[in-house]
């Protein structure tokens, strides 16, 4: 067993777990966030993406004791009193279905928005369906995706 | 009005599913809940010699090892195929037992053995894998053709030769002579891919047994929580239905496979049951692949004969279907009844004839996904349309123009009674969206970058909203396949909407409340949807089929019907004027022109008030209705797919894709596109991508992300979705339906583009870079390219 402590949205969390606990199991079992999903066993879907430090981390391929003394940032975190516009953006635009990989793909995009607009780069929707390589939907064809998250790239 | 019907309204339901509420089956915890893991075979086909459990029973964290054995001596009924079809000589089908914990045999990888109950799951896990299981192997028929070859190995001892049934639609001596005397004849072999449908999230189970009530509830990822029910208590003998509830809650996406009752949703609550525990069982993407019912995995030969002009004289289809190891819940209507009724595609053929054998296999159970039948329909006669105008060197489009059915209603030679369409209108739509006209340069200019372009057409159309409950009982079904609704206006005037439909991504929470707004005049946040709990409404047959917007939606409008009869009772009373005077709208209830007028909430008060109400009413304002529909829908539709081809490597990209689709009456456009692309996408991944691959000893081979290829982003265009809409002759609001249609007529518009763009016809699906670039070396047409 390990003590793992790590800042959650916000909010300092410190829990003893097994050694093999992943962190996205961390997330939903010890912390009762279940907003972050699990649709695969190969890291493959992207349906548990959460920030770690502000990079875009698949919570299913990282150990909770990775994380120690990390800021995480996860679906339920993103929303500062209203909805973040990459949130909006998904709404707006029916980026969503079933809304399974809806948090994976909220997450991912906002982190590719931030990488592409610190370092200069025009996100055009080539760039956004590249960009999403790591994250799988099965209901929308990723058509209002790629238009959502064009659209909080414009806003953020 | 801006929220009623054919609003792109924005959907109520979106919040909690950006913020992360969503509340899905495996985000349930219960009091006392422990986990199932199951024993599956590795074996595709084996005697089970023996179960030695005593190791994992003495694991840590373990609470019991549960067997075949036990669930049989507790009376739990096999499973079981619902609906009957009879072979040709009046036999019926071949149903071989399938029990939810194996007992004597195991027919494929993933059939489940026995179950062990843990405090946690990693310690269930980890004592499933010490449970050891003694096989004797068998041979194995992990194929149709190894299936129905000679000598080859019985799966079911009741199915002679793994045949289940042998089944005919239409006239063969009419369609054979019209082949005869056809002054051209298309004959093509067709394979339609085995699939995997992967909704993103995989299927889960919470059960509770409650030994002071004798209850149980049953969490669980279905698309009918009503049928599960009913099916459980009825035939798996589970629990009596009045003391089993099921509830559906938030679900990540079904596309058939969470129709049907599977082992592990009997098994969690007998295991509730037997350990008074409450019991979690959640698929791992693996097991996904080794227990979700597959769709597809037909092999036909077709024939399609013309005369002299053109026009189809007749058509002969011949198929073997392939239905793994056991017979799941719907899996006999699909190659039959949702396949060979649609035959006749938007064509007017004078005869036609389909045969279908259907057989086991040592593979999961094949079934309905995303279309069934149908898109296997559309492949079938969109390819063999392709095919012979190029044979003919006629243009393709101009061939489908020429054999349009073109007067409705019409009654075509395999059972389907068209109601209404302009499928010339489609065509046109379509292709002056595509530029069809522009196609010869888009070609050339990229031929000059080395690209081989092609252009392909499918003109589908598909049955939805099945179906009148007396037709598919004449023909098998053991079930009517109507819809339930409740309309409940409470005393301040707010509305719940009680459905037997269930939405796992389709926005029934905004596109109902949009109907039910528009209908009274009231605001759409004053309406709430409620679905997915057999505690709350009472009877449903759930969401399948496109069949929620024709027949669910019928139902709450007969619901509404009822409570506006009361309604402008209630208004003419107090107001006292003629209940045909009033008008609902902006939240009033009013007599135009005048000031006699009540808020929508004083109705609603009046009638639980009931101080003053018509002498004789009941008080209350709720009204109940079932709808059985007297038709299936026809959507139908034209699509156009541009592919480019690297001729060095075979890789082929979809640049362009145009879908036209008449859906008849639309409620929410937004929601409808978002259909159609999700669709499209679907079925671009079985043209291009997807192939869920058995080797000879019956071991699946694609079973995980990492060996089957999900469509992803980059795989496909957006897309052009456009709409030629008539409305349904046969349903209240004019709806035919918009779930499957993507996915139905774009595997035949890739496909038509590849074979356009290489020039070689024998390619199958999936057009992986290998095959194509293969295809290419033959025809020689990657060496003009280059």
């Amino acid at each position: 067993m390990t003590i793992v402590s790590m800042t959650v949205n916000g909010t300092a969390a410190s829990a003893d777990v097994e050694d093999r606990t992943l962190l996205v199991d961390y997330i939903r079992e010890h912390l009762r966030l279940t907003g972050t999903h699990v649709g695969c066993d190969t890291s493959q879907c992207g349906t548990c993406v959460v920030h770690v430090d502000g990079k875009a981390v698949k919570s299913c391929t990282m150990l909770a004791a990775a994380a120690e003394g990390a800021e995480v940032t996860t679906i339920e975190g993103v929303a500062n009193g209203e909805l973040h516009p990459m949130q909006r953006a998904f709404n707006d635009n029916h980026g969503l279905q079933c809304g399974f990989c809806t948090p994976g793909m909220i997450m991912s995009g906002i982190d590719m928005v931030n990488r592409y607009k610190a370092a200069g780069r025009e996100l055009d929707e080539a760039a956004i369906r590249h960009e999403l390589e790591g994250n799988i939907c099965r209901c929308t064809g990723y058509h209002n995706i790629v238009k959502s998250i064009a659209q909080a790239a414009s806003e953020m | 009005m801006s929220e009623g019907i054919g609003a792109p309204v924005k959907r109520k339901e979106d919040k909690r599913f950006i913020t992360g509420k969503g509340k899905y089956t495996d985000d349930i915890r219960m009091e006392n809940q422990a986990y199932a893991a199951f024993v599956r075979s590795p074996h595709a086909h084996a005697h089970i010699q023996g179960i030695e459990a005593s190791a994992a029973e003495g694991m840590s964290g373990v609470i019991a090892v549960l067997t075949g054995a036990q669930l049989t001596d507790d009376g739990i009924g096999n499973l079981i195929c619902g609906w009957a079809i009879s072979s040709k000589d009046g036999s019926p089908m071949n149903m071989g037992a399938w029990s939810a914990l194996a007992t004597g045999k195991v027919r494929y990888v993933g059939d489940a053995v026995a179950v062990v109950i843990a405090e946690s799951k990693d310690e269930a896990q980890a004592a499933a894998e010490a449970v050891e299981v003694s096989y004797s192997e068998l041979p194995v028929a992990a194929s149709i053709a190894a299936a129905l070859a000679d000598g080859a190995p019985e799966i079911h001892e009741n199915a002679p030769g793994n045949v289940i049934y042998d089944w005919e639609l239409g006239d063969g001596d009419a369609t054979e002579a019209a082949l005869a005397g056809a002054a051209h004849v298309t004959e093509m072999d067709i394979t339609n891919n085995r699939l995997a449908p992967n909704a993103m999230e995989p299927r889960s189970a919470v059960a509770t047994y409650d030994d002071a009530e004798d209850h149980y509830t049953l969490y669980s990822t279905s698309q009918n929580p009503h049928v599960a029910r009913l099916v459980l208590s009825a035939f798996y003998q589970v629990a009596p239905e009045h003391k089993l509830r099921v509830i559906a809650p938030d679900v990540g996406g079904g596309f058939g496979s969470k129709i049907y009752i599977y082992p592990e949703e009997i098994v969690c609550l007998w295991a509730s049951m037997k350990t008074r525990r409450s019991v979690k069982w959640t698929a791992e993407r693996t097991e996904s692949f080794l227990t979700d019912a597959h769709g597809r995995d037909h092999v036909t030969r077709a024939r399609m004969g013309f005369d002299a002009d053109g026009r189809i004289v007749g058509f002969k289809v011949s198929t073997k279907a392939n239905f793994g190891a056991y017979m799941s819940l719907f899996s006999s209507a699909v190659p039959t009844y949702l396949y060979a009724t649609l035959l006749s595609g938007t064509y007017d053929i004078p005869a036609i004839h389909c045969e279908v054998l259907a057989c086991y296999t040592n593979t999961v159970p094949v079934d309905a996904y995303r279309g069934a039948g149908r898109p296997e329909a559309s492949f079938v006669v969109e390819r063999l349309m392709e095919t012979a105008a190029r044979e003919m060197g006629k243009d393709p489009a101009e061939l489908r123009r020429a054999n349009f059915v073109r007067e409705f209603p019409y009654q075509t030679q395999v059972i389907m009674n068209y109601d209404s369409g302009d499928f010339e209108g489609n065509m046109n739509q379509a292709m002056e969206a595509a530029d069809w006209a522009g196609f010869a340069a888009r070609k050339a200019e990229a031929a000059n970058r080395g690209k081989l372009r092609g252009v392909g057409m499918a003109c589908y159309i598909e049955a939805c909203g099945i179906a009148p409950s007396a037709a598919v009982g004449s023909l098998g079904a053991g079930v009517g396949l109507w819809e339930s609704a409740e309309v409940r206006v409470n005393p301040v005037g707010t509305i719940e909407v009680l459905t037997g439909s269930h939405s796992h991504g389709q926005g029934h929470e905004t596109t109902f409340a949009q109907v039910v707004a528009e209908r009274f005049g009231v605001p759409l946040d004053s309406i709430q949807i409620v679905h997915g709990d057999t505690d709350k409404v009472q009877f449903g047959m759930g969401t399948y089929g496109s069949r929620s917007g024709p027949v669910g939606i019928s139902a709450i409008v007969k619901a509404c019907d009822k409570v506006e009869v009361k309604v402008r009772k209630i208004a003419a009373h107090l107001l006292e004027c003629d209940p045909d005077e009033l008008v609902m709208e902006d939240s009033q209830v009013k007599v135009p022109g005048t000031n006699k007028a009540l808020g929508w909430h004083e109705v609603g008060l009046a009638a639980y008030t009931a101080h003053n109400l018509p002498a004789d009413m009941e008080p209350g304002l709720k009204e109940g209705a079932f709808y059985d529909p007297e038709n299936f829908t026809f959507p139908m539709g034209c699509f156009i797919a541009e592919v480019e081809i690297d001729p060095g490597t075979g890789k082929t990209d979809v640049v362009k894709f145009v879908a036209s689709d008449d859906f008849g009456v639309i409620i929410n456009p937004m929601i409808v596109e978002g259909q159609v692309h999700g669709g499209i996408a679907q079925g671009v991944g079985q043209a291009l991508l997807e192939e869920m691959v058995y080797d000879e000893s019956g071991q699946p081979v694609s079973g995980s992300y990492m060996d089957y290829t999900m469509p992803r982003a980059e795989d496909v265009p957006s897309f052009v979705v456009e709409h030629h809409n008539t409305r349904c002759a046969t349903n209240p609001l004019g709806i035919k339906g918009c779930g499957e249609a993507g996915a139905i007529g774009s595997p035949p518009a890739v496909i038509n583009a590849i074979t356009d763009a290489i020039g070689n016809n024998d390619i199958s699906m999936p057009a992986t870079s290998a095959k194509v670039w293969a295809a290419i070396r033959a025809s020689g047409t990657g060496m003009a390219a280059e």
